[in-house]
């Protein structure tokens, strides 16, 4: 089936370690400027200020139907075309950011939509004003609601590192094909040994999900 | 840009042809794998149901790409030959059919237990209330976030262009470059990927609305 020992020597395993490394840095910057750029986004959405509302909500739509994939090449070999290069892990951040903003944005606003309205009348009519009733009373409501969609969309976040191998940026699939490419014989034991580590990036995510869904539902 | 797309048309068509072909083949395939895993994990049988979740749970955390280049690199090597497109077509169905098994279970979890109870007591077997009762329910629940999982599935069918599987995404890279036009040939193969999946959206958001907006009524 193939090389086991020869594939998993330790300067390859340091090898895909370090792969490793940029994808959860990555995946880390991603998921902290598209959690505040999607929570402002899907916000803005939800708020109906006229027309402002009105072209974010079309700019979420378009961007979010396309694939995450398309906005990559047009990060990295699209821009060079009106003058502004950007290097891989850059590209790769602008790129993830864009995209998973636009989807976290549509959960976030789905979320405040589904919570009771006559909540937000209850709040402002005990004198709370729209800021604080947001705040204190639709937000924490809405959050509750929102983790599961959330963190399935940041385990994809993490899962969708994997396409920034096609701009070569040193991450785990690309150091996994790297090492694989020398000997056909490392092929199986690398496809194994990418699997893991992913398996185990996204799952821990999940299980950390499951135990916030608990701690809040109690 | 409007040269790019006349002078490439026979490449964005094809393209687009593969980008449909495969992203359908997937949906009906891992439509049907998926509603087996679903009815696996809420099986009164133990073991069928740690297997149904082991099947979801291992396809949900692990990416795509990796499932696809399994499927194109190291399957042709065991003998089996195994085209780009059938790779990547391969690699689609088995990763979005862990997404519509988790859609239909909790689909079919929406429906009341006592309905199961209602139609066993009735003397319906297990299969014949499932099949009769509980799963004509769950479907309503389970096509809106259905068609959002279709919506991935044609975005995700991007991965074709990794594994040269002619798909929308690969002609969009030959064109940009050979004519170095790469952001007018990117906008074109947005442009067509969102006359695929653009009207989905809106579907779907309608038909939630509409069909919540229905429950909302019977239960007042």
């Amino acid at each position: 089936m193939g090389d086991f020992a020869g594939a998993y020597q330790w300067i390859n395993i340091r090898y895909l370690l370090q792969g490793l490394w940029v994808t959860v840095s990555l995946s880390a910057v991603s998921i902290v400027f598209s959690v505040i750029f999607g929570s402002i986004l899907g916000l803005l959405r939800y708020m109906k200020i006229p027309v402002l509302s009105l072209i974010v909500g079309f700019i979420i739509d378009i961007i979010r139907n396309l694939p995450l994939l398309l906005i990559l090449f047009f990060t990295y070999f699209g821009l060079p075309n009106i003058g502004i290069r950007l290097d891989a892990l850059p590209a790769a951040m602008v790129a993830m950011t864009v995209f998973e903003s636009m989807m976290l944005a549509e959960i976030i606003r789905g979320g405040i939509q589904a919570v009771d309205p006559g909540q937000m009348e209850a709040a402002r009519s005990n004198g709370l004003s729209y800021g604080q009733a947001m705040l204190h009373i639709i937000l924490p409501q809405a959050f509750k609601k929102m983790i599961p969609a959330i963190v399935s969309q940041l385990i994809s976040l993490v899962k969708d590192t994997s396409l920034a191998t096609i701009i070569v940026l040193p991450e785990l699939m690309y150091h996994g094909q790297v090492i694989y490419g020398q000997n056909t014989n490392y092929m199986v034991p690398i496809f194994i040994a990418l699997t893991v580590l992913y398996f185990i990036v996204c799952f821990s995510l999940s299980v950390i999900s499951r135990y916030l869904d608990r701690r809040l539902a109690a | 840009m409007w040269t790019i797309f006349t002078n490439n048309l026979p490449m964005f068509m094809e393209g687009l042809g593969y980008t449909l072909g495969a992203s359908l083949l997937a949906l009906l395939f891992s439509l049907i794998i998926g509603t087996v895993f679903a009815l696996l994990q809420i099986n009164p049988n133990r073991i069928a149901r740690i297997i149904g979740r082991i099947y979801v749970e291992f396809f949900r955390n692990v990416p795509l790409l990796v499932i696809t280049m399994f499927f194109y690199v190291v399957i042709p090597r065991l003998g089996i030959p195994l085209s780009g497109f059938a790779a990547g077509s391969i690699g689609l169905t088995l990763y979005t059919s862990a997404f519509i098994a988790e859609t239909v279970r909790a689909g079919i979890q929406s429906v009341d237990p006592g309905q199961m109870e209602a139609a066993r007591s009735n003397g319906m077997t297990y299969v014949q209330a499932m099949r009769y009762i509980v799963l004509p329910q769950a479907i309503k629940i389970t096509v809106p976030p259905l068609g959002n999982q279709f919506i991935n599935l044609v975005k995700n069918s991007s991965v074709l262009a990794f594994v040269a599987g002619f798909d929308l995404m690969y002609q969009g890279n030959l064109i940009a470059s050979s004519t170095f036009e790469t952001m007018s040939t990117y906008a074109i193969i947005g442009v067509l990927y969102l006359i695929i999946t653009l009207p989905l959206s809106y579907g779907m958001t309608y038909l939630d609305r509409r069909w919540s907006g229905a429950n909302k009524r019977e239960e007042a």
